[in-house]
């Protein structure tokens, strides 16, 4: 597998999400600065959780027009698989890559916590190696992530079995009180139409070892590597 | 010429720092205000000299940068 962790001025997740891929797929991904053109020959790009540019304007907003994203969008255009995590899925919303938007939460406040999430579908190179009905558990820290679409575009997601994850309680319900930061139809992650990009407010390259809190995060990296690399 | 975009949400989105904003207001004693909303402003100074041309460059900004118009509505406005 030959992946790539694009780097942006104020990511600050970059060295765990390298550090995951490594784990799980036993090879170091290739980390690319944004100000380069391109990503090289790749077959997984991941985009990492921090605070770009300072969240200047809008979250992700300066990331999205950074000179790297032109070799993003045409990759991800190609089939390549692109996960972005929390700023990740701000800069993918922002460069018209997924629908929707992040914003402030409604509590207002900055979440720093674990959640549950639903896994709504294992048709995705991220998912399919979820176990669909066990609740799995990871971890945000955002103070933009409340996910908005307009009544049209949340519906053409369930339609189009785009909804990937879902906040829920432990017994995996999807109710208001589990709804962390407002989300519309409590969505924590979303596929594009053709189903090769992938973002989410929570962070599973944070959930790869007991040490660290837990494994729930490996299943989604065993997914895009047993894709790219059949057993 | 100058140019300065007003950026706000659109009607019917969610705005909880205008509603912070709000509840603020009322805890001061302000009873008489209906909504808060909270919006941006950005101003540019632009090498042009033909308000025409002038705002069809901030235009092309406000879409492409300055405005997300999945969340928000823009407003430009043009002066020497």
């Amino acid at each position: 597998m030959k992946a790539a962790v694009v780097i942006f001025p104020g990511s600050n997740c970059d060295r765990d999400m390298m550090d995951a891929i490594a784990k799980v797929t036993g090879k170091l991904p290739r980390a690319v600065w944004h100000r380069d053109t391109s990503l090289g020959d790749v077959d997984f790009i991941a985009l990492p959780g921090g605070f770009s540019y300072g969240d200047y304007l809008r979250c992700g907003a300066i990331a999205a027009r950074s000179p790297i994203m032109a070799d993003v969008i045409a990759k991800a255009g190609a089939g390549v698989p692109v996960l972005g995590v929390c700023n990740g899925f701000q800069i993918l919303t922002e460069a018209g890559l997924l629908p929707g938007a992040l914003m402030r939460n409604a509590g207002l406040t900055f979440i720093c916590r674990d959640v549950w999430l639903k896994v709504e579908t294992r048709r995705s190179p991220f998912t399919g190696c979820f176990e669909r009905a066990q609740p799995v558990r990871m971890h945000i820290a955002h103070h933009d992530g409340n996910y908005f679409a307009d009544e049209q575009t949340r519906r053409r997601l369930e339609d189009e079995d785009r909804i990937a994850f879902r906040y829920c309680d432990d017994k995996g319900r999807v109710t208001p009180e589990a709804n962390p930061n407002g989300s519309v139809a409590n969505i924590a992650g979303i596929l594009n139409e053709t189903r090769n990009i992938l973002g989410m407010m929570p962070h599973p390259e944070r959930m790869i070892e007991p040490e660290l809190g837990g494994t729930d995060g490996r299943a989604l990296f065993e997914s895009v590597l047993s894709l790219l690399q059949p057993a | 010429m100058k140019a300065r975009v007003t950026i706000e949400l659109k009607p019917g989105v969610l705005d909880p720092q205008g509603k912070a904003i709000h509840h603020a207001l009322e805890v001061l004693g302000f009873s008489g205000v209906k909504d808060a909303r909270v919006g941006k402003l950005v101003t540019l100074e632009l090498d042009e000299d033909d308000p025409e041309r002038a705002r069809s460059q901030v235009e092309d900004m406000a879409k492409k940068l300055l405005a997300n118009t999945v969340i928000e509505n823009y407003r430009i406005e043009i002066a020497d």
